[in-house]
């Protein structure tokens, strides 16, 4: 049985501010928008020019993570996946510490162990992602419980796209949400491909929301490029999940605006004109224009803050390229709690020919 | 006989193998309209339709549990797990299901099928686009493991294994897919499964290697020649099981020193199965101790990916420590 969420108010032509919100918080929603799209730019300009190996953008998906922030206390857990970086600067982290992981320096909070876009950030409540699609989202349920167990009143949150909702523990994560009732928002990106893949052949139910349904999840789904309607369904579900009253899964509706990752070429599965009628619903445009509706953005405070803010994400990202690598002894380390004998043998072993070793010209023989 | 990658070898057996047989049938995540993201099914939908080369829902148990059913009911799949680091969600149906139906069944349901996977380093793809997880398939009877390091071998063992009556792990070398060419032959090709191949014949002491690893340890023997005049031999096992002990004791026999090089950790690595089995069977040939160079025994790591793995360097250092073991 899905339960009727209270649909989102008409925001989108209304003259009149949302309920609810202070010219600020709307602001502060944009702004946060305007640095994801910023960062993911610059991202992709890295990569291009060869200073990064690798990235992933959200382009098309920054005003889910603006909202899902807003919605949620800056305490709750996050447990996403490689496509919401974007939640991690909402909640204040700075664009260097991201770019310290994408280049892998010595900086990166985990030191440099894995490849760029999965970050680490424990004081964000960030939780470390694999690469391996699906895990998480069961750790978010544990998560869950444990906060439940322990009376406390943290609400977790976890992401999925549409092609992870095919995995097996989206199916152990909405058992166990299912029959424990923790405070558990749980939410599927569905930007419609995974990687070439049409979400059309990624299931055979008319929706993906409604696979809640069958585990005894309340379902809703929402149009993930209107950050209004996103933030009210999200904070619907987080203030029920605070109150005991259980999980909800949330189906963002949405669209992936750009490549899978910078290994991808989407010309190869999808027209133009699909990816043309795509980018008439990007999220920031259409907030931007709404803002203006409302009187609370003009053309020029509009660039001013677009130049202040790609002015900074240049900025901190050229910071992050100053840094080395990490230590080699560094690799031992954090693999058991305390390294074993064997194992510290392999790094003494390492670090005694250390010399032996080339630093620059990685692969030439030196000998 | 045509120039070709790996990748292409691989590709080429594919294609002889679906016109050979109809009951050949090629799916896995985006190999379909996509063609693999190594591009390892190129043309396979365009020349064969979606009913035999399709892409999957995002499910590695799905994918090689129907494909289970469908060897049972008859079929040929060549199911494909877009990277090796993500073949543990079909853990279960590979280990529990298809490695033992033929045994369980007292031979009434075998489950041939093949496995294609790439694996190993050399993307700088860190944690989770790296890993070398063979040693969990030796390990568990009932399954065949390959990694070929040539274009040919890629072509003639896949082929076999297409054609064989077992289920088979197909392990490809993403680093050198399309790195290393050579001469492929045209149409109907096979190399059988089983036999390692001489890479290079030498006297003094013998390197036992697959995959990617191969062109390392060539490399390191040409270094080894050069600068201490060591003579190598190079054995690329190629099929890690059935192990073929024959070669690998001959070999022994021969150079009465041995090393072992593999990308996994080295602990429990498949590397320290060749080390006890010299150690079992041609002790007495041995003038140094058997030395095995693997990755560190830490998972793997990106930015320090150029230490994890051996390199020419480090398999050199290790030829001159068991030559020089007194
Ligand atoms: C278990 C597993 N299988 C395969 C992959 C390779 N892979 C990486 S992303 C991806 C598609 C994911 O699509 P979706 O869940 O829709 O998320 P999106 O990338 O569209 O945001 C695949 C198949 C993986 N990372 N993990």
């Amino acid at each position: 049985m899905t339960p009727t969420m209270s649909k989102p108010k008409k925001s989108n032509d209304s003259k009149s501010l949302p309920e609810g919100f202070t010219p600020e918080q709307l602001l502060k929603l944009y702004r946060n928008m305007v640095t994801i799209r910023a960062f993911d730019q610059r991202q992709l300009n890295l990569q291009r020019s060869g200073r990064i190996g690798f990235c992933v953008v959200s382009t098309g998906e920054e005003a889910v993570q603006a909202a899902v922030t807003a919605a949620l206390n800056d305490t709750d857990w996050l447990f996403p996946y490689y496509r919401q970086h974007g939640m991690l600067l909402c909640r204040g982290a700075s664009v260097e510490s991201l770019a310290n992981q994408l280049y892998g320096n010595d900086q990166d909070h985990a030191m440099a162990r894995q490849m760029p876009v999965h970050y680490t950030d424990k004081e964000k409540h960030f939780v470390s992602l694999s690469s391996v699609i699906g895990t998480h989202l069961i750790h978010a349920v544990g998560a869950a419980m444990a906060a439940q167990y322990k009376g406390d009143d943290t609400v977790m949150a976890t992401f999925i796209g549409d092609g992870g909702t095919s995995s097996n523990d989206f199916h152990s994560a909405l058992t166990f949400a299912g029959v424990y009732k923790p405070p558990v928002v749980m939410y599927i990106i569905n930007n419609k491909y995974a990687i070439s893949h049409p979400v059309s052949e990624q299931c055979g139910a008319e929706s993906l929301h409604i696979k809640g349904e069958g585990y005894g999840v309340p379902s809703v789904k929402v149009d993930g490029n209107d950050v209004i309607a996103v933030y009210e369904a999200s904070k619907n579900a987080a203030d029920k999940a605070r109150r005991g009253e259980g999980p909800t899964l949330i189906e963002c509706e949405t669209y992936r605006m750009g490549a899978h990752s910078s290994s991808d070429d989407p010309t190869r599965y999808r027209s133009q004109d699909e990816m043309d009628e795509a980018a008439k619903k990007d999220p920031v445009t259409r907030f931007a224009n709404q803002l203006k509706n409302w009187g609370l953005l003009d053309d020029v405070a509009d660039k001013t803050l677009w130049d202040e803010i790609e002015t900074m994400v240049v900025d901190q990202t050229n910071e992050a390229e100053k840094h080395g690598e990490p230590a080699w002894e560094t690799l031992f380390d954090d693999v058991y709690a305390k390294v074993p004998e064997s194992l510290a043998r392999q790094r003494d072993e390492l670090m005694a020919r250390e010399s032996d070793f080339p630093r620059e010209n990685e692969g030439e023989f030196p000998l | 006989m045509a120039t070709k990658t790996l990748l292409q070898g691989i590709n080429d057996a594919l294609i002889t193998e679906m016109e050979r047989d109809e009951n050949v049938v090629v799916f896995g995540e985006d190999v379909g309209i996509n063609e693999g993201v190594f591009r390892a099914t190129s043309d396979l939908q365009k020349k064969f339709g979606k009913k035999r080369a399709y892409s999957t829902p995002l499910t590695e148990s799905g994918i090689i549990g129907a494909a289970a059913g469908m060897s049972l009911y008859g079929l040929r799949p060549v199911p494909e797990i877009q990277f090796a680091d993500f073949i543990y969600p079909a853990f279960d149906q590979i280990v529990s299901e298809v490695a033992k139906f033929r045994f369980r069944s007292g031979g009434q349901y075998p489950c041939p099928m093949v496995i294609r996977t790439p694996y190993g380093g050399g993307i700088r793809g860190g944690l989770y686009h790296s890993q070398s997880p063979e040693a969990y398939f030796t390990h568990t009877p009932g399954l065949q493991v390959v990694i070929p390091s040539t274009p040919s071998d890629a072509k003639g063992l896949l082929a076999s294994a297409i054609r064989g009556d077992d289920p088979v792990i197909f392990m490809e070398p993403k680093k050198i897919y399309r790195s290393l060419k050579g001469d492929v032959p045209e149409g109907d090709y096979t190399v059988p499964i089983g036999p390692a191949r001489i890479a290079k014949h030498g006297t003094d002491v013998s390197l036992f290697c697959y995959g990617a690893m191969v062109p390392v340890c060539e490399t390191a023997a040409e270094k080894a020649k050069e600068k201490l005049g060591v003579d190598v031999e190079i054995v690329d096992l190629r099929t890690l099981y059935p192990m073929d002990e024959k070669s690998i004791i001959e070999s022994v026999e021969k150079t009465g020193r041995a090393l072992v090089v593999y990308e996994a950790p080295k602990t429990c690595g498949y590397g320290s199965e060749v080390a006890a089995l010299i150690a079992e069977r041609a002790l007495d040939s041995l003038e140094a101790p058997v030395v095995r160079v693997g990755g560190f025994d830490t998972p793997f790591p990106y930015t320090l990916e150029k230490i994890y793995v051996p390199d020419a360097l480090r398999v050199f250092l290790a030829i001159q420590d068991v030559v020089n073991y007194a």
